[in-house]
């Protein structure tokens, strides 16, 4: 695993993407195949299955280090990564093992067949044949988590340099559910296979956040729509077969059984882009995340909640008709030949059109995103007439004009230490809202505050504790934040009897006294009003 | 009680003077030259010889009476002496003796011998207040031979490919620490004014610096190919580093064995240099001072502390101003 080392390394110590880029070319120039295709998946988060558990593999840490289990805890409550805090702990070992990556994730994945105790037993000596980063990445395979900062995108730059395969092209040939089990080096990225291609997304065209649209040129250059506050999907209708493919490349053609009567509706040989989103028939509109959320993490969906909750796909983009990938065509031009192709189709079918939003001018626009939450959406979707469906996240032709988040002002009154990058702040704060003379605590956040307002924070939790509870401190209610979110439900799990999506810090409200923050009764409006 | 903990920082009683306050006091006795421990605006300070140069460097006109380490001074019936705390050159732990009973304000140290800093000597004592910035097994430093392989191997490769070489390290202390560690034999050394004002009272005084050169808005970027730059952390974001180019960037902290910290930093590398204990360090000195009293004033504490207790001290947390937050810092001259 040496040379995959030296390459963690190298990626580990440099921010510049030019030269980790010149790191991975060269490793995939040299390295053997089978580990080139380990590293590639890795990359692309195909890890290897866990075959030991996170809680066994730190007692055995902490047992091999003598450590008791608490402190073996508190350090890693600190570092972070648990694959790190073992590194860190373990005494040095004794000999130097020279295996391959392959070999080494071979050997990992045996794990699952062995007893216990030989599992212990094998872990061990594994922690005591390789040093340095090398145990480090052993530790990372072993735990799952493999995070170096590469993005997909560099990792297939990289190979297309090494292998003179043009990127987008590589970007589509790594997409889908293959592991390093059902694939070989050359079927996947030289001579792939045709059955393959049968399942395969493309790789998502993604937008940019604007918040002033005055940059973006003349109105008539761009077409609106909704931004649906769904689930991202394609949708797969090749071979008499259909999948959906969420954007995080999983595949949830299982979980969304509706999709299943796609293919009465709609040709073979079709891509659409669209978003999964629970449907009211009877009011003809989405509903909202709320509704979505018991769908989600359901690998099976019983017929109750299939019936009270169905889903639909609004479709808003068409990437392949008749088999012939139109990624490369206007949008004006997809978009002209999505409505055709939907233009009529009956009101049960699981596929909808998502309508484009007519507008004169940007001011007009701007009017009509301010009435996103009555159509259930959370803001617009901005495309260039004649830009092509990009590969990944290219600023400049699609762009998310979102509506403000909801807001509400809070006073701080628990504080946790981050723990990785943010190991010695303190990041992770418990809000509340009065209730008369009381403050309910009501949402967590920990996002949103530039690096120097966190020091700033931890400077003063640090001089201004009250109580200590393990890792969490009190502190005086005296700080006030303007919390955003981008909605609400009720909980009967909280104190507060409700639960925010998505909440974070916006502003740190130094010029607002702890008496003025908002009230519970504020909270339960924005609930009745936005829940 | 030897010492009591008061708001305004760690006071003798008996003795009418406090140690290391962070408010202003009648009688201040200084462990060292760090921001968080020598404030401003005390009557009078007491500190080790090495340390006054420093001090009147940083708080100017000072009403300041020094010791040597080892020597004793009688203070209103109790004895106080300075010993080496091994954390930055003129550093010390301080000895506070009243009827018998012994008290150690450790302030930052560092037990290990660095070449530079006069080497940590463990002091027997009663009761034992310690930091424990690194107070937790993950922190486990390499030696010193290790570390300048480290520093020199990644200076020679870049000097070898044309490019210079920034590390950020604190003025007093870590950036003369760094000094001891690297080769001058690779290239021209260039440092940053805050730094070189250091550098030089430290020479007055005696210590052993290899040869450097203050940056200055009359320096040419161009002339030294292949230089080391050594500067505060806040140097390295900012324009005083773009003159010279595109330049390998590291951060010397002991914060740098954390992957996530150094990640945060966003340099090129890390060393893990450090002027401070680490756990094993930690762990050595208190067993050493024989104390069964153990007071943990800043870093890790409620940890360290369950961890004493488990070891059989009675051992408990005291809140201090001290930092030990500094990675982020942008121009604090305290050292991690």
């Amino acid at each position: 695993m040496k040379d995959f080392a030296r390459l963690f390394t190298a990626l580990d110590q440099t921010t510049k993407t030019s030269v980790k880029t010149a790191a991975l070319a060269e490793y995939f120039g040299t390295a053997a195949k089978e580990d080139r295709l380990w590293t590639i998946a890795l990359l692309s988060g195909r890890r290897p299955k866990r075959t030991v558990n996170a809680s066994r593999l730190s007692e055995w840490a902490a047992e091999r280090a003598g450590l008791p289990m608490w402190l073996f805890k508190a350090s890693y409550d600190v570092v972070g990564d648990l694959a790190e805090t073992i590194h860190l702990v373990l005494p040095e070992p004794r000999g130097t093992a020279d295996r391959s990556l392959t070999a080494w994730i071979e050997r990992i994945r045996g794990l699952a067949s062995l007893e216990e105790p030989e599992r212990q037993a094998a872990i061990f000596d594994a922690w005591d044949e390789v040093a340095g980063t090398e145990r480090f990445v052993f530790n990372k395979l072993i735990t799952g988590g493999f995070r170096v900062g590469v993005s997909q995108k560099l990792m297939t730059r990289a190979l297309a340099k090494a292998t003179d395969i043009p990127e987008t092209e590589l970007a589509h040939r790594l997409m889908g559910d293959w592991t390093p089990g059902t694939v070989s080096y050359d079927g996947l990225i030289t001579a792939p296979d045709p059955e393959a291609k049968l399942s395969r997304p493309y790789p998502f065209c993604l937008a940019h956040g604007v918040d002033e649209i005055g940059d973006l040129g003349p109105a008539e250059d761009w077409l609106a729509e909704w931004k649906w506050d769904g689930i991202r999907g394609q949708l797969i209708l090749r071979g008499g077969q259909h999948h959906l493919w969420s954007r995080g490349e999983e595949l949830m053609t299982d979980r969304f059984p509706e999709f299943a009567r796609a293919r009465d509706f709609l040709p073979d040989g079709t891509v659409l882009d669209g978003e999964v989103l629970v449907w009211d028939a009877e009011a003809q509109t989405p509903r909202n995340f709320n509704a979505l959320q018991p769908r989600i993490g359901r690998k099976t969906v019983p017929k109750k909640l299939l019936a009270e909750a169905p889903v639909i796909l609004r479709a808003y983009d068409l990437l392949e008709e008749s088999g012939d990938d139109l990624r490369a065509r206007a949008f004006a031009e997809r978009r002209a030949r999505l409505e055709a192709m939907l233009d009529g189709i009956a009101p049960e079918a699981p596929v909808a059109l998502s309508p484009l939003v007519p507008f004169e001018n940007w001011d007009a626009l701007a009017e009509t995103r301010a009435t996103a939450r009555d159509h259930a959406a959370e803001g617009l979707m901005l495309k260039r007439r004649d830009s092509p469906y990009h590969v990944g996240r290219k600023r400049g032709d699609w762009w998310k004009w979102k509506l403000d988040p909801l807001t509400i002002d809070a006073v701080m009154i628990y504080a946790q230490a981050g723990h990785g990058r943010r190991a010695n702040l303190y990041t992770d704060f418990t809000f509340a809202v009065w209730k008369g003379q009381e403050l309910v605590p009501f949402t967590k956040a920990y996002s949103g505050l530039t690096d120097a307002e966190f020091r700033k924070i931890t400077h003063w939790v640090r001089r201004n504790t009250l109580e200590r509870f393990g890792p969490v401190r009190r502190v005086p209610p005296v700080h006030v934040f303007e919390i955003g979110f981008e909605g609400i439900q009720k909980s009967t799990r909280h104190k507060s009897g409700v639960a925010l999506r998505f909440p974070r810090m916006l502003r740190w409200r130094h010029d607002k006294p702890v008496t003025e923050a908002n009230t519970h009764d504020d909270l339960l409006e924005i609930l009745a009003a936005y829940g | 009680m030897v010492l009591e903990f008061r708001e305004e920082g760690i006071y003798c009683p008996a003795g009418d003077f406090h140690v290391d306050p962070w408010q202003p006091v009648e009688r201040a006795l200084i462990t060292h030259g760090h921001a968080d421990h020598a404030y401003a605006g005390h009557r009078r300070y007491l500190a080790t010889e090495a340390a006054a140069p420093v001090l009147r460097h940083r708080l100017g006109e000072i009403t300041l009476e020094t010791m040597r380490y080892g020597e004793r001074r009688d203070i209103n019936g109790v004895t106080v002496s300075f010993h080496p705390a091994g954390h930055v050159p003129g550093s010390a732990q301080i000895r506070i003796e009243h009827r018998g009973e012994i008290w150690v304000v450790s302030g930052d140290y560092k037990t290990t011998p660095d070449g530079l800093s006069e080497p940590f000597a463990p002091v027997s004592c009663h009761a034992f207040i310690t930091e424990c910035t690194f107070g937790l097994p993950v922190f486990d430093w390499r030696d010193e031979a290790t570390l300048a392989t480290e520093i020199n191997a990644w200076w020679q490769a870049n000097a070898a490919e044309g490019r210079p070489s920034a590390i950020g390290a604190y003025s007093l202390g870590k950036a003369q620490r760094l000094l001891t560690l690297v080769d001058p034999s690779i290239g021209p050394i260039l440092t940053h004014g805050a730094v070189e004002a250091v550098d030089e009272i430290l020479r007055g005084q005696g210590y052993a610096l290899p040869e450097t050169t203050r940056v200055t808005p009359e320096t040419d970027p161009k002339a030294h190919p292949g230089a080391l730059l050594i500067a505060p952390p806040s140097a390295l974001e900012g324009r005083w580093l773009r003159r010279f180019g595109p330049a390998a960037t590291a951060f010397a902290s002991g914060w740098m064995a954390l992957r996530g910290v150094r990640r945060r930093r966003a340099v090129d590398r890390g060393f893990v240099v450090s002027d401070h204990a680490d756990w094993a360090g930690l762990n050595a000195a208190i067993r050493e001072t024989g104390a069964e009293r153990i007071f943990a004033t800043h870093g890790y504490t409620a940890t360290f502390r369950q961890w004493l207790e488990s070891q059989g001290y009675d051992a408990r947390i005291v809140e201090t101003a001290y930092g030990d937050e500094l990675v982020d810092e942008a121009d604090t001259e305290d050292a991690a």
